[in-house]
């Protein structure tokens, strides 16, 4: 009855979150075992482990992952570096958000994959493709989270820093960007997730160089084992990102009463 | 021109003129480009080839199996992850049992699960339902777990005062308090079904607006390329909008849903 | 009818543990207006969900008609001080307080059920208001349906766990009348927990101080003063004023005993 009222943390969520790892490592180890399927289609969690500690010690696989990083990592940059321009003049010129609204609503919903054929047209196969593609698909967040953040700061605040008659620039400085930041964090790191989707389905798309071509190329050579090491190795890097940016999310909103959840 | 923001309407208007700004800029562009330019095709090509495929001729054969597509997957989805969601919220033991590997399988960017389900499923329509029902549930997975966690205190005792349980508890309480998550993360998921619809189309298939759209840029159709792009905009457009018509009604007595 | 006897709650966090409350013993007797004081963090909100069945004591226990309380007893009704959480913002008036009689412990007929809740939204002077959603109402309406929504249940005992905290001070005022005035035409008991020593003298016919945690009774006080109670006349009675004064002191005794872990 009490269970709603207060309610003790278990104490070993880490020993139990290690035993879930474990578990699902042995239930994917037995699939193939068991006759399920075949172990051409879903090889053991063992072969598979086996594979990418392989492959780890190959110059391919690094190759590939340093060009899905630098495509996501540019990508994300140049959205950032935009999506917070355009995101700053949007909140805090009337006339700018107004005009430009329809047009970021209207492009934001618009799939970045569906880009990746004119991309292609455009530039050919290779990493200005990846980053054009990886910009489009993740400006529009961080634009929308900046102008949300520009206009996040709260008006007694900004009173009362123009009662003690600090100056505009100080009060740019002291109480605006503070107060933004969180926001523009969020949009961020829902951004680095788009990014690396973005590539990695440009990269299986289009055959540039990257972990998702490896995926692709190990799919269609049959080296089922292969195909899926370099899958967890798409998913370390997405919960790198995810750690990455979550944790420069943490730090910003650290003030900040409720830790806003978002995407 | 200070007076124009002052309204709303001043606000439309403003949106009105910067958008046919950007059109108009865009179409210059297309314009001055066609004869050279064999990427940007002008406004009129594209509308003939739009004309020509969407109103309505390829309708049947590309765009309602494309959307069949979405919808089980997503529907799924959103039955599945509602379901687990729910589960993970209720029990901290499960909830820390699976939580490694729940970050672990979110983080795996969608596009890359495509080629093992092909290996599992061939090319046909389970491929495209299973990988957009399995990288769709997640965000609802984890909004609903959240919903349920967040459930509030105080609520749950006056429920628990007045004698409320059981099914009654789940549908006349539960389930309203926690649907404002779960639309959070359906609105999240749907995003990715439409990215995911367009690249699993790209990959493996034989009919769809995606493989539409990547067969006409392998013919080097731009005309074709471009219409096919932008009926994919429009429906991303659509599909969110459509979700937020059917959020607003469902939750039309939430605060946030700016009534008041 | 209802006893508190030896109530002791402590709260395990991990390896440590706080003490809340000690040891509490008194009695709530039928028809009774019991008002519980005392310094903040005293465990009062803890008392109240014990004797509510919320949480169960670590030691001791609260009976009531000679039976242990274990779970939410269909004779008992809460209002809580947070409205606007313990409302449901999906339903309107009408089915907040209809809800609990059709779904929960009552089981009534929809007629019956129906009836009450029309007999309580009157009682609390809601009528015309039963469609409206709880958001759309002040914070002091919302709260009369709350306890629109505990009288419709048609409770033995009702208890009230600051449920004026968090309403401007005339509001409180009305809704305290309110209560009194419900008391006499439904005839039921009412404990009362309050940081409010005004609100504590002014309402109860018997005042339990609670003392700073880990919580043991500092003293009970029977409030002999006239009835009905009265805002103005009331308040100005030199009973009074020695009631509240008495109350004020033994809430801000010094704490003789050793530092509470």
């Amino acid at each position: 009855m009490s269970s709603a009222t207060f309610r003790r943390r278990p104490a070993g969520t880490t020993v139990l979150g290690g035993a879930g790892v474990l578990l699902t490592l042995a239930l994917w180890e037995a699939l193939p075992a068991s006759g399920l399927v075949s172990a051409n289609e879903i090889p053991g969690a063992l072969a598979v482990l086996d594979s990418l500690a392989a492959l780890v010690g190959t110059g391919d696989f690094w190759r590939a992952v340093g060009a899905t990083l630098a495509g996501a990592g540019l990508g994300l940059g140049i959205a950032v570096a935009i999506g917070v321009a355009v995101g700053t003049l949007m909140g805090s010129i009337g006339i700018v958000r107004n005009a430009l609204t329809p047009t970021v609503e209207f492009l934001r919903p618009v799939p970045g994959v569906a880009l990746i054929p004119v991309a292609m047209l455009m530039f050919g196969p290779g990493l200005t493709s990846d980053v054009v593609l990886v910009t489009f698909g993740c400006v529009w967040v961080v634009i929308v989270q900046t102008q949300y953040g520009v206009r996040a700061a709260d008006p007694v605040a900004l009173q009362t820093a123009e009662s003690f008659r600090m100056s505009r620039w100080a009060r740019i400085r002291f109480v605006q960007v503070p107060s933004s930041l969180p926001f523009i964090a969020t949009g961020v790191r829902i951004a680095s997730s788009i990014a690396l989707i973005v590539a990695v389905t440009a990269e299986l798309i289009s055959g540039n160089t990257g972990v998702g071509d490896s995926i692709a190329f190990a799919q269609s050579a049959a080296r089922t084992e292969d195909m899926y090491a370099y899958i967890i190795t798409a998913g370390i890097l997405g919960v790198l990102a995810h750690l990455a940016f979550g944790g420069i999310e943490r730090r910003l909103l650290h003030w900040h009463q409720s830790q806003r959840t978002g995407a | 021109m200070t007076w124009l923001t002052r309204t709303r309407r001043g606000a439309a208007l403003t949106g009105l003129i910067g958008s046919v700004l950007i059109i108009g800029a865009v179409y210059l562009f297309t314009e001055s480009r066609s004869e050279t330019d064999y990427v940007w095709p002008t406004f009129g090509e594209v509308w003939a080839a739009f004309q020509d495929t969407w109103l309505f001729e390829n309708v049947g054969s590309d765009v309602v199996p494309s959307l069949k597509r979405m919808f089980i997957g997503f529907f799924i989805a959103v039955v599945g992850g509602v379901g687990v969601g729910f589960v993970l919220g209720s029990s901290r033991v499960l909830d820390a049992l699976a939580s490694p590997v729940v970050s672990f399988l979110r983080s795996i960017p969608a596009a890359a699960l495509l080629p093992p389900a092909i290996v599992l499923f061939g090319i046909g329509d389970v491929t495209k339902i299973v990988v957009i029902a399995f990288v769709c549930c997640w965000p609802i997975i984890l909004n609903t777990r959240d919903g349920v966690r967040e459930l509030d205190s105080t609520m749950m005792s006056s429920t628990a005062i007045y004698g409320i349980t059981g099914l009654s508890r789940f549908r006349l309480v539960v389930l309203p308090a926690v649907s404002p998550r779960i639309f959070a993360g359906m609105r999240v998921s749907l995003s990715i079904a439409i990215l995911l619809l367009v690249t699993s189309e790209m990959v493996a298939s034989a009919d769809g607006i995606g493989y539409f759209v990547f067969l006409a840029q392998q013919r080097f159709a731009v005309d074709d390329m471009w219409a096919g792009v932008i009926l994919l905009g429009l429906l991303g457009v659509a599909l969110n909008f459509l979700l937020g018509v059917v959020e607003r009604i469902v939750l039309r007595w939430h605060r946030s849903a700016d009534l008041l | 009818m209802l006893e508190v006897s030896g109530v002791g709650v402590t709260y395990a966090r991990g390896a440590t543990t706080t003490k809340a409350i000690d040891k509490l013993d008194f009695t709530v007797s039928a028809g009774e207006f019991v008002g519980i004081v005392g310094p903040s963090g005293a465990g009062k909100t803890t008392l109240l969900k014990c004797m509510s069945g919320l949480l169960r004591p670590t030691s001791g226990a609260v009976v009531l008609h000679g039976r242990e309380i274990t779970q939410p007893p269909l004779e008992m009704a809460v209002v809580f001080q947070d409205y606007s959480r313990s409302l449901y913002p999906w339903f309107d008036v009408q089915r907040n307080v209809v809800l609990p009689l059709r779904h929960g412990g009552r089981k009534m007929a929809k007629d019956a059920a129906l009836a009450a809740t029309a007999e309580a939204i009157k009682a609390v002077g809601l009528e015309g208001f039963e469609e409206h959603h709880p958001w759309q109402l002040s914070g002091g309406m919302q709260q009369r349906v709350a306890i629109a929504r505990a009288l419709a249940y048609q409770p033995e005992i009702l208890l009230m766990d600051e449920p004026f905290a968090s309403v401007d001070a005339q509001t409180r005022a009305e809704l305290e009348d309110l209560v009194l005035q419900v008391r006499e035409q439904f005839g039921i008991t009412i404990v009362l927990v309050t940081h409010d020593i005004d609100e504590a003298v002014y309402m109860s016919d018997t005042v339990v101080v609670l003392s700073r945690p880990p919580s043991t009774v500092q003293e009970i006080l029977t409030i002999d003063l006239p009835k009905p109670r009265h805002q103005a006349t009331t308040k100005t009675l030199p009973e009074y004023g020695k009631l509240r004064t008495r109350v004020y002191e033994s809430i801000m005794v010094p704490d003789s005993r050793p530092a509470s872990v």
